[in-house]
């Protein structure tokens, strides 16, 4: 998740300072040299169990309010929700929590704001310029929205401030950049007509965003919505609500028109249903759980109708072929499985190891996985942080007991780490059979399951054999296999030696249960656009 | 509804010979020359309501059974169903009753032939080919399936012969066009990756059409699935399968494998259900109605996620602004609502009329309905034929009654025509008021709902005003007039001084609860396709 993510994240591993892995990060040239760090030494990465008082977050919260209309009230109930701590499962802040109520005051200010405000009457130049001026924004709080990212969901702070937050800003020009080149058609008929396309702003948005990537997750709906001249209602996950309401005072900062962007904080079964169900939101999009997917389309189709966006969960592959240096398979296969404490909807947890080098690499894996960090993701070096809640680490854990009671092998962890906190040891499990539940549901949690595998047919069939189809890993030099891969498995996006390479310009969704459409690049520009044909006759025309 | 709709209908009322048609050397031709007939006299259109012998089509029924895995067979069960002439209410031929374990086989047998087949194995060359001679067999055979969709729905069968089956043919040829044309895209990136997509086949394609256009329908869901590389489950509807079989034998004539196209008459609620539900479909497109396509949608989202196509129901409004000649507006906005006997989606069902000219506009539309030639649609001459079925016959003479009863004024018509048939004689409401049902509902038949308007922006308010959002039609000089109402009016399709022009090339499809997505021209193609990204990193690359 973020376009350099593991070149930064093996940088620190080897490097060690926050300055420096900043600077790497920002060089376009430099992944590639740190692509031969993945055999570093890493004598220094124990994990210790040893409990330390929390440190500080370099982060005062301020901002709790719901956004609506251009400004930050309470919610009409005047109810609040606690947002935890996952390192010491204590209270952070109590927020405003939105419901059914303040999503149609929000819903009628987007309303209000697309049908006579200036945002889509503005031309798209001036769009733009307040889109970029928006993302230097971004780029100048990038630590404080790092900090209420760690606090929030306890992924570490080097990765949130060095890796997404600067993927935020990135995403934000891009689409800016898009502002002005939403072009339409001029068509060639078969008769004496003038034809052409607008691609028109498709209305109110609604948009509802999940708690593992908070802010990136809010660039890539927000930023092309804006970008195609829409007025946005943004519900946030209830485990993260604060890195987007400072967020959203930013925007306003930006010269965002009041009602262009409302931001909702507040539960699924009340404030996201009301928006998949709103009569007067033109657009869906969502990114979660298949299970709330399903309930987001049904109500689409029950209110009126609403195109969808789904971006669901996963349960990819990584295969390791035959010919793959093991040690770099190891580093990359763990990186793909265990980055973000695992809580990814494309990660790499289903890992496909040739035949020929199964032993080998099990052993490998294993020690890769007893030297990872956890601990305070303030701190640096860390590599790994809590669970973001008590509910993904019952969960994690339980499918922990169940790879363990359907006979896989646990290589490695399997517990809780510490005492405090939702920490979890890092997990493998080898020898793991395509019907166990570990290797066919989503764990979300730094729970490896690993198989081995014959032909590479074979490694086809059993990967496409899931519900899901977001994302796929292929470990090789041969060009054939890459290929032949490449084309045969059914997953929106296939890393070839690399994972979670993320991208402004390159489209992310799924195929099968995995999801409905394609985020970022052009493509999500369609998501965001009602296609109006015009015709005409044409008199006496001088070519046809 | 057709490439020379408008003009071909114009034109046949002034010239009455249908054969001139046939040698105009192209569309464009004939668009041109019909295109000045609008104000040409109609002396001899005078409706009258003699009871004769039904025309004799000039074929015979052949082809009754199910199209499964490159066979024609009964349907499961052995059931059959009758499909009845809308001119005698008597039964043409009994045709095999698709159900839920027809669409299971036609499923199976669509999953093997593109999981195994060599359909989407076989060069974009390969597939174009056969593209273009399964055109040029439908056009070969024209005058058949013609006469099939005339038998079966009731619509004229020089419309039929004329524009629809041409129109089909020209749709096959475009997308076997597009076959060798559906690019990825190669995308720069911020780091050393090389970046593409692959546009894939979605996989077995669901697609149920509806009986007002049964073979244009047929060819806008299967010519661009077929270009893209996919296979397909057809359901067709239950009032007109016949030409979709004949037109199934020309698909396997022109050398489709086994199983690409499989077609299932029957019902909505069995088999269409099946289709909509079905785990191992990967993508459904449905026309009709509204209210069914909430269920499909529905359906989708509770099975497997497929991604969901809908083109459904309007309302559409057709603006005659105060400088139009009233001559030429009577006559476009009567062939807007009539053609088709009025069952078009895209019906220009809501005639908004400026004040100025509103009394001498509705003298003449109803001068110009009287004149309406219906009959036998064999029999050439004839401008209307009867609705397809009872159902729809009832449901048109019931807002009929409505109409009367919520007060608006009836110009003319109003009733049955004739004793026998489901003829409806052309109707006119004037002084229709916004909130009646019949200025609200789709009423798929040939009912005229005019009303008054004043300024601009009241036209774009109330026209705005419905759930609907399919097409609109605006009749103007002025330049500034066509060009705000073009980004005003919230529906995907403006006729601009023309109505119903089709053409290949030009993309149709609804805002709000007409639909979602597109289908003709290239917008289509991404319907039909899944997005896959590649990324590999690049070893000392010359340029980024």
């Amino acid at each position: 998740m973020a376009s350099r993510g593991l070149p930064s994240l093996l940088s620190r591993l080897s490097l060690c300072t926050s300055t420096l892995s900043r600077y790497i990060a920002s060089s376009p040239y430099l992944p590639r040299s740190l692509g031969n760090s993945w055999i570093a030494n890493r004598s220094f990465a124990v994990t210790s169990e040893i409990q330390e008082e929390p440190l500080k977050a370099p982060v005062e919260v301020q901002h709790t309010k719901l956004l609506i209309n251009g400004e930050f009230v309470d919610a009409l109930s005047g109810k609040t929700f606690p947002t935890l701590d996952p390192r010491t499962e204590e209270v952070i802040a109590n927020v405003a929590e939105g419901d059914q109520e303040d999503v149609n005051r929000a819903v009628k200010a987007a309303r209000e704001a697309f049908d006579k405000g200036p945002w889509p009457r503005m031309s798209s130049y001036e769009r733009s310029k307040i889109i970029y001026r928006y993302a230097d924004l971004l780029e100048k709080y990038n630590d404080e929205l790092a900090a209420l990212e760690t606090l929030d969901s306890g992924k570490t702070f080097e990765q949130a401030s060095v890796v997404e937050i600067p993927l935020v800003t990135r995403t934000f020009r891009y689409f800016a950049g898009w502002a002005d080149k939403i072009q339409g058609l001029t068509i060639p008929t078969d008769g004496a007509y003038h034809a052409y396309t607008f691609h028109e702003p498709i209305g109110v948005v609604g948009q509802i965003v999940p708690w593992n990537f908070p802010l990136v997750m809010y660039a890539w709906k927000v930023a092309p919505a804006l970008a195609c001249g829409n007025t946005i209602v943004l519900k946030t996950a209830e485990q993260t609500p604060l890195s987007s309401i400072l967020a959203g005072k930013l925007a306003l900062e930006a010269g965002l028109p009041p009602g262009v962007l409302n931001i909702i904080s507040g539960y699924g079964p009340t404030a996201g249903a009301a928006i998949a169900n709103h009569m007067d939101i033109d657009k869906v999009a969502f990114t979660g759980s298949t299970n709330v997917g399903k309930i987001i389309m049904k109500a689409a189709a029950d209110s009126n109708l609403k195109p969808v966006t789904l971006e669901l969960g996963g349960k990819s592959p990584f295969i390791i072929c035959e010919d793959a240096d093991v040690d770099q398979a190891v580093e990359l296969s763990h990186f793909a499985l265990f980055f973000n404490q695992g809580q990814c909807c494309c990660a790499g947890s289903r890992t496909f190891v040739h035949e020929s080098i199964y032993d080998e690499y099990v052993e490998k894996a294993k020690e890769r996985a007893l030297k990872r960090v956890v601990g305070d993701p303030f701190k640096i070096g860390v590599e790994q942080g809590p669970q973001v809640d008590k509910e993904q680490f019952d969960r994690i854990l339980g499918y922990v007991e169940a790879g363990q009671q359907e006979g896989a092998r646990l290589v490695t962890g399997g517990a809780r780490f510490g005492s405090k906190g939702y920490y979890i040891k890092p997990t493998i499990f080898a020898d793991v059979q395509d019907e166990m539940r570990i290797c066919r549901e989503e764990i979300f949690g730094p729970v490896q399951a690993v198989t081995k595998f014959r032909t590479l047919e074979e490694a086809v069939t059993r990967a496409n054999n899931s519900k899901y189809g977001l994302a796929a890993g292929v470990f090789t030099q041969n060009l054939d296999t890459a290929n032949t891969l490449s084309r045969a498995l059914r997953a929106g996006t296939v890393w070839i030696n690399c994972y979670d390479i993320f991208d402004a310009a390159i489209p992310f969704g799924g195929y099968k249960m995995s999801g409905l459409g394609r985020e970022k690049g052009e493509y999500v520009l369609k998501n965001y656009t009602q296609v109006k044909a015009v015709v005409t006759p044409l008199t006496n025309p001088a070519w046809l | 509804m057709a490439s020379r709709g408008l003009s071909y209908a114009i034109s046949r009322i002034a010239g009455s010979s249908c054969m001139r048609f046939r040698s105009a050397s192209s569309l464009s031709d004939i668009s041109r020359q019909c295109g000045r007939s609008w104000g040409a006299i109609r002396s001899y259109a005078v409706a009258a309501e003699v009871d004769e012998e039904p025309i004799k089509p000039p074929f015979d029924i052949t082809y009754t059974k199910l199209l499964i895995n490159g066979e024609f067979v009964d349907s499961a069960s052995g059931k059959t169903f009758p499909t009845v002439d809308p001119r005698t209410e008597e039964v043409i031929a009994n045709v095999a009753e698709g159900d839920v374990e027809d669409i299971d086989r036609a499923v199976k047998a669509a999953r093997k032939a593109f999981d195994e087949g060599p359909w989407p194995r076989m060069s974009s060359y390969e597939r174009s080919k056969i593209i273009h001679r399964f055109a040029d067999l439908i056009e070969k055979n024209n005058d058949e399936l013609a006469a099939l969709d005339t038998l079966d729905s009731g619509k004229i069968y020089d419309q039929a012969r004329l524009i629809e089956i041409p129109l089909v043919t020209r749709l096959f040829r475009y997308y076997g066009g597009w076959a060798d044309k559906i690019h990825g895209m190669t995308l720069p990136v911020d780091g050393p990756y090389q970046a593409y997509t692959l546009h894939e086949p979605i996989g077995v394609v669901g697609q149920i059409i509806p009986w007002n256009f049964p073979m244009v329908m047929f060819s806008w869901k299967v010519a661009p699935a077929l270009a893209c590389g996919n296979t397909i489950v057809l359901k067709t509807a239950e009032q007109t399968p016949l030409s979709s079989i004949l037109a199934g034998k020309l698909a396997l004539e022109a050398g489709l494998p086994p199983g690409v196209l499989n077609i299932v008459s029957g019902y909505g609620p069995t088999a269409g259900a099946a289709v909509s539900k079905h785990m191992d479909v990967d993508k459904v497109a449905f026309t009709g109605s509204t209210e069914v396509g909430k269920i499909i949608m529905q359906s989708a989202a509770q099975s497997n996620l497929k991604p969901v196509t809908l083109e459904l129901g309007g309302k559409s409004p057709f603006i005659i602004c105060e400088d139009a000649d009233v001559d030429q507006a009577v006559e476009l906005s009567h062939f807007a609502l009539f053609f088709n006997q009025g069952q078009c989606c895209c019906a220009g069902s809501r005639t908004f009329v400026h004040e100025s000219i509103y009394d001498e506009y509705l003298e003449k539309a109803k001068d110009r309905a009287l004149k309406r030639i219906v009959g036998d649609p064999f029999k050439s001459g004839v401008e209307q034929g009867p609705q397809v079925d009872e159902v729809q016959f009832n449901k048109v003479l019931g807002y009929i009654d409505a109409g009367q009863q919520e007060g608006a004024r009836l110009l003319t018509g109003g009733a049955r025509f004739g004793r026998k048939g489901y003829y409806i004689k052309p109707t006119i409401f004037a002084d229709v008021q916004d909130a009646m049902s019949i200025a609200k509902d789709e009423i798929f038949g040939p009912v005229q709902s005019v009303t008054k308007f004043r300024t601009l922006e009241e036209v774009v308010k109330r026209a705005n005003n419905t759930d609907y959002g399919l097409a609109a039609g605006v009749f103007t000089k002025s330049l500034d007039t066509a060009n705000t109402l073009s980004r005003a009016l919230r529906v995907g399709t403006v006729w601009i001084n023309c109505y119903d022009i089709f053409d290949a090339s030009v993309p149709f499809g609804g805002y709000k609860m007409s639909g979602v997505g597109r289908e003709k021209g290239e917008h289509v193609l991404k319907n039909y396709l899944q997005v896959k990204a590649v990324m590999t990193p690049l070893v000392n690359p010359a340029w980024l």
